[in-house]
């Protein structure tokens, strides 16, 4: 494993940049491990690194069934901030900010964490109430909220008209809010984990779990039988579909979540702005691309598909607040599945099956929790039991009424 | 997108439809009798399959009729429509042999 550094970078220089190696070993499946991790996205494998660096696992496999970062990892809108309601969430999504922040070293990988600051608009009386409440929320949960004026949103974002038809009264700033690059997310943990023993296995879907005694003892995979002592499962929108090879079921609708990226031009748009009254979220790349992106679907589904109606359902919300974007061209429209629970909090723990643990429910939001995510669950795997700010996130929540509810408050507009 | 045949109205855009999720959940007949675990069930727990679903759809922006539609999730070609009463014999909570 040899570390990126400007010494490095030299070195290969004088090689044309041809001698790289590969960032992570092509591990070929061992017959049984102690841990297997279900999804090789960016929580998958967060999860997979803590295991190894912080839990000290030794044999730790990552089964992904398509490419790295190939699912939601590489098909969100890269939006990270943890301004949420609830104090449960606003802990764990603060956890993972924390985490953000020094994740670049850490991994010895450049994760491009970019705290730009987020503005989450007020276009009437009862949405600036809600900021208000949320922000209020923050602080008493220590966390950054200002509130800007419609002047000061205007020095914020030149680009962006105050007085249409819906006009913006004021915003929520949260300065550590920001993007961080996708790929490189899932790229530098996988790197990262590697360099710690874990099996990062691709191309190798489950096809069943076999249970015995009321216990995961192996997996199925397209690559043959595996063994494993515990298994977490951590596939988003596909979550359902293990469950039900280990025979329950979860309290998930997959849909899909549609986002659209324009042509590069200059820097316009140095913050992210999200409103939920239009409904849209914009930032714009390094690249210069403008990412942008909307609700999801309201349809179960597991095509990965955009549709005309959402570029609709986007361009008019988007439009409505920057008029000067009307001629950009957009370049690319997709879709990731999104895994909805009915509180819109995610599900981190035991599941009916000893041994076999949820990461999921993570619907439209989850990339920017995905270190803090992978952090409390290799927690809650290593222990056996679920690490304290993993704990209100139970799948037992949905029988006993403890619901962390984020609908209300924050469900547009992750 | 994909258009989907009102019983009703005929075959319209899917834009002018909403999605209302599994068809066919029976409510406990007796909630007070029903364990937290039933009526969590009832309440959240909800077929996801990759495969051959039974949802219910409203024609919210047409005749604001409901009905039932058979939709492979994986592809999202609708195998049937039905009035909302009707729907396949099998399992009140699901497609009888679907991907449970």
């Amino acid at each position: 494993m040899q570390r990126y550094s400007l010494v490095s970078l030299a070195r290969n220089a004088f090689s044309n940049h041809e001698d790289w190696p590969r960032a992570w070993r092509a591990a070929e499946p061992q017959a049984a491990y102690d841990i297997v991790i279900v999804g090789g996205g960016g929580h998958g494998l967060a999860t997979a690194y803590y295991l190894a660096r912080e839990f000290g696992e030794k044999k730790v496999a990552v089964l992904e069934k398509g490419w790295l970062g190939g699912g939601n990892t590489g098909r969100n809108t890269t939006i990270i901030r943890s301004n949420y309601l609830q104090d449960e969430s606003a802990a764990l999504y603060d956890h993972a900010v924390q985490l953000w922040r020094g994740l670049s070293r850490e991994l010895n990988y450049n994760v491009m964490y970019s705290p730009r600051g987020l503005l989450h608009l007020a276009h009437d009386e009862s949405e600036l109430r809600e900021i208000s409440r949320r922000g209020h929320a923050n602080w008493l949960n220590g966390i950054d909220a200002e509130f800007l004026t419609p002047a000061e949103v205007r020095q914020w974002v030149p680009a962006i008209r105050l007085d249409g038809r819906y006009p913006i009264l004021g915003a929520l700033l949260q300065r550590r809010g920001g993007t961080a690059r996708h790929d490189a997310v899932a790229w530098g943990y996988a790197r990262a984990a590697d360099r710690l023993g874990v099996d990062i296995i691709e191309n190798c879907e489950v096809t069943g779990i076999e249970v015995a005694d009321g216990r995961v003892r192996a997996l199925q995979t397209g690559r043959g039988r595996i063994a494993a002592g515990k298994v977490g499962l951590v596939a988003a929108g596909h979550s359902s579909v293990l469950a039900n090879m280990a025979g329950f079921r979860l309290p998930l609708a997959s849909t899909p979540l549609q986002a659209l990226v324009s042509e590069p031009v200059k820097p316009v748009l140095d913050v992210v702005v999200m409103s939920g009254k239009v409904h849209v979220y914009v930032s714009q790349s390094d690249k210069g691309e403008l990412v942008i992106g909307a609700g999801s679907d309201m349809h179960n589904s597991y095509s990965q598909r955009g549709s005309y109606d959402m570029i609709e359902e986007i361009m008019g919300p988007l439009l409505e607040l920057f008029p000067s974007f009307s001629r950009l061209r957009m370049l690319r429209q997709w879709a990731g599945i999104v895994d909805v629970t009915p509180d819109r909090s995610p599900i981190i723990g035991p599941s009916p099956v000893a041994g076999l643990y949820l990461n999921c429910g993570w619907g439209t939001g989850g990339f920017k929790a995905t270190p803090g995510s992978g952090h409390v669950f290799a927690a809650t795997i290593a222990r056996d039991a679920p690490h304290p700010m993993a704990a209100p996130f139970g799948l037992d929540r949905f029988t006993s009424g403890a619901l962390v509810d984020e609908a209300a408050a924050a469900a547009v507009a992750h | 997108m994909f258009l989907i045949d009102c019983p009703w109205c005929g075959t319209r855009p899917q834009s002018e439809f909403a999605a209302h999720g599994e068809a066919q959940v029976v409510r406990p007949a007796d909630p007070a009798a029903a364990s937290d675990a039933e009526w969590a069930a009832y309440l959240f727990l909800r077929d996801n399959p990759k495969g051959r679903l039974l949802e219910r759809w409203v024609h919210r922006h047409g005749c604001r009729r409901w009905f039932t539609v058979a939709r492979d999730t994986a592809t999202d070609r609708i195998e049937a429509v039905y009035p909302p009463a009707g729907g396949p014999a099998g399992p009140p909570s699901g497609p009888a042999g679907g991907d449970r």
